[in-house]
């Protein structure tokens, strides 16, 4: 069937509320206006405002209230408008969800799912446009995932759900209107490994979320030059499915690392020195790395499109790999 | 508060007396046992002494019930013995030993226990306020009489927390029982210094949250409020705000010179030690013989040194375990 990213999470969302009565939706305007992405259009109609929870612009309180609720039993979705905001419930994320478990010597588990929008794309600027995602995946005691396609939006909440542990989702905001055909029966798929998205033999392109299907992109027009490269979806952020990453490394030699975080401090750089600590003889080339420019998303569109990585930038990078300038 | 605001009330038996004041002797027993072992270097991190507003804890847990739960601030190991941990754990906890009651990963500011519904020990102040919302919200969605207490201090009633988590409750008509311990300091902050609305329930009613002042010194009118309040939370009718209006004696921590206030002020205050003045008037009202209360200080005594021995001959964890429990899987 057709499908959009967004109508795959809500389908998501719609399975675990029918499923499993301890489940239920709060957040920013998920209710009456339909979610700031339309991901929970309709759901208050079918669930009632019990489940489907407005809050008020309480970002700590309310994320704060979906791990004292899994706390004791429920199994809160929480949604977050954008990675932005999220900032605003930055304590009750790292020492309170992260912490417990480990703090409280295993007494305590937190099954909250958090998910939220990320990325730039729409020309939304500075404050709703960051790729955070990487600064939340330095944190032990969280799982982070970003789905990046329709069968991940479909498949990786309901695993989200049922792990005992925070696990927060980022939804890169481009992604929402992407449409594409899903199995009927697509259903819950692992939140542990990475995917190959397409197999090559020169280069290993290492990506995640929004900027997946340029990578893909960017693979295809290196196919035309000749230059056979490999996609990697990291899929989960934290914790990193380093055996499939080596693995194609260790095939293709060279590695590309496409992250819309600033490259300074970044999963890209994480990436990086795991494969130098962990692959360094099998690398033919140093790695190449394909970030957000070191500034704030600016709003206009020339040069928000310069700011995050491009095809175009990916192609480069691979290609000066493989010792070809230009 | 009357001079005599600590006299046991016509509804106090001589029983409960005892309890109260064994419940709170054994709290000013334990910290005292604690100053002692930080100085011998058995205790290391933060230590936050309670000494002083022992009366507001052993009040305010009278009203729970077993399935109700707790969350604590940092300064909450008289919560803790209140609420019924026991003190061998709570001080294996303190040496950071794997029989303590968070197996010694929390230490003094990280009170854990699942037995009892402790949920922290909460070391970010304001930071323990949502979660005992949410807490109070799988109750309401489950339908449970269950009753969620959530102590705090004065100092938290400046976080951005403490409002948004007032708001969301009195929204969702969450039954939470919000306990402020205002003791005039935000660690060395005098109140006056910090807000500027200082009458606390004024906030709480901001938010049209039942709210009322309690001397927390006074450890009936702790209980009574606590019990008559908690039973309507409990009823559904919503969440409540008690301001306990206490002190501290001792240091904010082991490292504070307290610069910030007088040593005449704490002198001035320490007639009103909840202890001291609950044993007084037990014993005017013929409800403690000196015999009763030399039993009841050797049973304490004894608790607190059985508690000490417990800790000492507790185990550390494991290194091979450092990473155990990040996880679940």
């Amino acid at each position: 069937m057709t499908i959009t990213y967004r109508e795959a999470i809500r389908t998501a969302v719609r399975e675990a509320l029918t499923r499993d009565s301890r489940v239920f939706l709060m957040g920013e305007d998920v209710g009456r206006y339909g979610g700031a992405y339309a991901v929970s259009k309709g759901l208050l109609a079918e669930f009632g405002p019990e489940r489907i929870r407005d809050t008020p612009l309480s970002e700590s309180a309310f994320v704060g209230a979906g791990i004292g609720a899994a706390l004791a039993g429920m199994r809160p979705i929480v949604e977050v408008m954008t990675v932005n905001f999220s900032l605003l419930a930055l304590d009750q994320i790292v020492n309170n969800a992260a912490t417990i478990r480990h703090m409280s010597g295993g007494q305590f588990s937190i099954p909250v799912v958090i998910r939220m929008a990320t990325g730039a794309g729409r020309q939304l600027a500075a404050q709703h446009a960051h790729s955070l995602e990487g600064w939340y995946a330095h944190i032990p005691g969280l799982r982070i995932v970003a789905p990046a396609t329709l069968e991940d939006a479909r498949g990786m909440l309901w695993t989200a759900l049922e792990d005992p542990d925070p696990v927060l989702i980022f939804e890169h905001q481009v992604l929402y209107n992407m449409e594409g055909q899903l199995a009927e029966h697509a259903g819950a798929v692992d939140i542990d490994r990475a995917a190959v998205r397409r197999d090559g033999t020169d280069v290993s392109l290492i990506t995640y979320g929004g900027s997946l299907g340029k990578t893909l992109q960017a693979a295809e027009a290196l196919a035309g030059d000749g230059i056979s490269a490999e996609v990697v979806d990291l899929r989960t952020l934290r914790p990193l499915d380093m055996p499939v990453i080596l693995s194609s490394v260790t095939k293709t030699r060279r590695a590309v690392i496409v992250d819309e975080g600033w490259k300074s401090g970044s999963l890209a750089a994480e990436i990086s020195a795991r494969l130098v600590e962990q692959a360094f003889y099998e690398l033919d080339a140093p790695i190449a790395r394909v970030c957000s420019a070191e500034v704030p998303i600016p709003y206009p569109k020339h040069l928000e499109d310069a700011a995050v990585p491009q095809p175009a930038g990916i192609v480069a990078a691979a290609r000066q790999t493989l010792g070809r300038r230009g | 508060m009357t001079p005599d605001a600590a006299g046991i009330s016509p509804n106090v038996t001589r029983e409960h007396g005892l309890t109260l004041l064994r419940e709170m002797l054994r709290i000013r027993r334990f910290e005292e046992k604690c100053a002692e072992l930080y100085s011998a270097g058995k205790i290391r991190g933060f230590l936050h002494l309670y000494i002083g507003e022992e009366a507001v804890a052993v009040g305010a847990m009278q009203a729970l019930a077993p399935e109700d739960a707790v969350v604590a601030t940092y300064r909450e190991h008289g919560h803790a013995l209140a609420r019924g941990i026991s003190a061998d754990r709570l001080m294996a906890e303190m040496y950071g030993k794997h029989e303590g009651c968070s197996r010694g990963r929390g230490g003094s500011m990280h009170v854990f226990d699942a037995d009892t519904r402790f949920y922290g020990g909460n070391a970010i102040v304001g930071g323990g306020l949502p979660v005992a919302v949410g807490l109070a919200l799988a109750d309401r969605m489950q339908n449970r009489r269950r009753v969620t207490a959530c102590f705090f201090g004065d100092g938290a009633v400046a976080e951005g927390e403490f409002h948004e988590s007032l708001n969301l409750a009195v929204l969702w008509k969450l039954p939470v029982l919000f306990l402020c311990e205002n003791n005039l300091y935000a660690m060395g902050t005098r109140i006056e210094r910090a807000q500027s609305q200082v009458d606390l329930c004024e906030k709480a009613r901001s938010y049209r949250m039942p709210a009322e002042p309690v001397d927390g010194m006074d450890v009936v009118a702790c209980e009574a409020a606590a019990r008559r309040i908690a039973e309507r939370v409990r009823g559904g009718e919503g969440p409540a705000f008690i301001e306990f209006q206490t002190y501290r004696f001792r240091a904010h921590s082991m490292f504070d010179a307290e610069l910030y206030r007088d040593k005449s002020e704490v002198d001035a205050w320490k007639p009103r030690d909840p202890i001291l003045t609950f044993t007084t008037a037990l014993e005017a009202s013929g409800n403690a013989t000196d015999d009763q209360l030399a039993a009841l200080n050797r049973t304490v005594a004894d608790e607190i040194a059985t508690a000490v021995q417990f800790a000492e001959a507790g185990t550390w964890e494991p290194v091979e375990d450092l990473l155990k429990d990040v996880y679940t899987r």
